[in-house]
């Protein structure tokens, strides 16, 4: 029942194989089995749950059930759920409990989407391996010894070892489509504004943009038509109309043209991921694809200008944790001025990656240094986007690996920032230009999974998603599910 | 190279506590985050406008009319100490 997909559980439930109840204590003691080690749940919302399975057996005894209804699935703890704790991963917000419901947790909701739980990420999705999380690490259901990718790690591998069926996740440089790659599962961020970020905890609000990790990209649509939409409640909410993307990703196959910036294919991509790289071009060539090789002059550039423009948000974001209206706050001293204070529930509250990046922040708009780095990062920042404007006037996608190298060892980037940023170097861009993107995976280097990434023009997640089902459909790298959880 | 007296500075601009022991560790991850992103200082960016997010299209404006509703109640439930709707903090004297 687990190895199943999203699109075959909603079939199963509708003709009523199996009932919503029986799906959802299914994969409660998936969780309770696997999740000792896995780590990758925070919260188990197992009584909700079930309370939501039987309303959902009712919708669908009464013929009132929408795609989604009693199909389970897990949010990354970045999304506020009322009543349910909502930690961002971090200490600050261990005894947090949402006052209200993310947009997304309500469409998801009232769609009929059962809530499993909330899954563990980097602290506050600042990370690329999920080491960064208050309540450590998540490891890598093909091994366990190795990281599942940050900052949604705990979404990706929750769904890998199909102890959830599908997650939502969040993805301001890489923190849906990293972990999906090194996961072997598939991975959308959506164009900016696409998904409504209200109830969102915010790290970097001009990148943030929430996603799906999913089996396959037909999934992905299945999710991603509740969850897209106009919110005005969100000021960056794009008013734009959902396309049906379920029903889009079926239609026939279109030529396609897609851009490969051989830049991509240098000294720092791991060979044997080039290899398998390669090989799922030629495959998207044999379903009627052309392949094209472009420049993209300025996207050795994205790591720098992403590093400074996200601490700076960043440090302006998290501001708002200062100890009084909600968070974390330390015993009180004698002889605390009021800066102590804050100083002290900020320290104490905040792991040592979320300092770094507020202390960059902080530096690089302070006076003397804002026009050298802020605005320099935001100058770049343009050159990377209207590099990707420029290739979309002659292709339908750029292709390109999702990470530089299959997953790696936990412990073995920690110590140094810069060698844990780099693995961000090819899925940055996308969240500089806006831009929506998708890991898919694409094969095995050393038995552990690869992923291929498509990025595509502003609102194009139809196409996208239809090229990743159409890819799926001749390839079976998605439904590979690691030994232990097979 | 960014010195312990900078990380103070930082440290005292963001309200932030950075401890003796944790100022050498911030001290080098900081120094080496500053040094990779100075890349950027090498880019001839004349004439190019900055791009502060990713619309573009003017930022909505909605009619300037009350839709809250009153929910201090729920929200100071996750406040560490809260008096008649207040939200306390430590006795200060400044």
């Amino acid at each position: 029942m687990h190895t199943r997909t999203l699109a075959q559980l909603s079939a199963d439930l509708r003709a009523r194989r199996i009932s919503a109840t029986e799906l959802t204590i299914h994969f409660l003691d998936r969780i309770a089995k696997h999740d000792a080690i896995l780590n990758s749940f925070i919260t188990v919302t197992a009584e909700q749950a079930l309370a939501a399975a039987a309303a959902a057996d009712q919708r669908l005894a009464s013929g009132d059930a929408a795609p989604l209804t009693g199909v389970p699935l897990a949010h990354k703890d970045i999304f506020c759920t009322a009543g349910v704790k909502t930690t961002c991963a971090s200490k600050m917000l261990d005894n947090f409990v949402a006052p209200y419901d993310a947009t997304i947790v309500e469409r998801l909701q009232n769609a009929g989407a059962v809530l499993l739980g909330k899954t563990n990420m980097d602290e506050f999705a600042m990370g690329s391996s999920n080491e960064t999380s208050f309540y450590g690490p998540v490891r890598n259901p093909w091994d366990h010894a190795l990281v599942p990718g940050g900052s949604s790690g705990g979404s990706a591998a929750a769904v890998a070892a199909r102890i959830a069926p599908a997650a939502t996740g969040t993805d301001t440089g890489g923190s849906i489509r990293q972990p999906a790659a090194l996961t072997g599962i598939t991975g959308l961020k959506p164009t900016y504004g696409r998904v409504s970020r209200y109830g969102m905890i915010a790290f970097a609000s001009s990148l943030d943009q929430a996603g799906v990790l999913t089996q396959t990209a037909e999934d992905a649509a299945l999710l991603l038509e509740v969850m897209a939409g106009f919110d005005e409640r969100d000021s960056t909410s794009l008013d734009e109309p959902v396309p049906p993307y379920s029903k889009l990703v079926n239609e026939p196959w279109e030529r396609i043209t897609i851009g490969v910036p051989e830049s991509f294919f240098d000294e720092g991509l791991d060979a044997d991921n080039a290899s398998a790289l390669r090989a799922a071009l030629k495959e998207f060539e044999k379903l009627g694809a052309t392949l094209k090789p472009i420049t993209l002059d300025y996207i050795h550039l994205s790591v720098p200008a992403y590093y400074v423009v996200a601490p700076a948000e960043a440090s302006s974001n998290l501001s708002r944790f200062d100890g009084v209206r909600f968070g974390y706050r330390s015993p009180a001293q004698p002889g605390d001025d009021l800066n102590a204070f804050y100083m002290r529930n900020r320290g104490e509250g905040f792991g040592p990656e979320v300092k770094r990046r507020i202390l960059t922040g902080t530096y690089v708009l302070s006076a003397g240094y804002f026009d050298a780095y802020y605005l320099q990062a935001q100058k770049v920042r343009k050159l990377v986007s209207d590099d990707f404007a420029r290739a979309f006037r002659d292709v339908d996608f750029v292709a390109g690996p999702t990470t530089p190298a299959p997953a790696f060892g936990l412990g073995q980037k920690t110590g140094d920032p810069i060698q844990m940023y780099l693995n961000d170097i090819y899925t940055i861009g996308a969240n500089l230009a806006g831009l929506p993107a998708m890991s898919l995976p694409c094969g095995f280097v050393r038995n552990l999974p690869v992923g291929l990434q498509l990025v595509a023009p502003p609102l194009h997640e139809a196409q996208l998603l239809k090229a990743g089902h159409h890819f799926q459909r001749a390839t079976d790298w998605h439904a590979r599910v690691p030994g232990h959880y097979a | 190279m960014l010195r312990p007296d900078d990380i103070r500075r930082l440290s005292r601009l963001a309200r932030l506590e950075v401890t003796d022991a944790e100022i050498a560790d911030v001290s080098t991850k900081l120094s080496s985050i500053v040094a990779m992103v100075d890349q950027l200082q090498a880019v001839d960016t004349a004439g190019v406008p900055p791009m502060a997010h990713p619309l573009d299209r003017p930022q909505r404006l909605r009619a300037d009319v009350v839709t809250d509703v009153d929910r201090h109640e729920i929200y100071q439930r996750n406040a560490a100490e809260v008096e008649r709707g207040l939200y306390l903090v430590p006795k200060v004297i400044e």
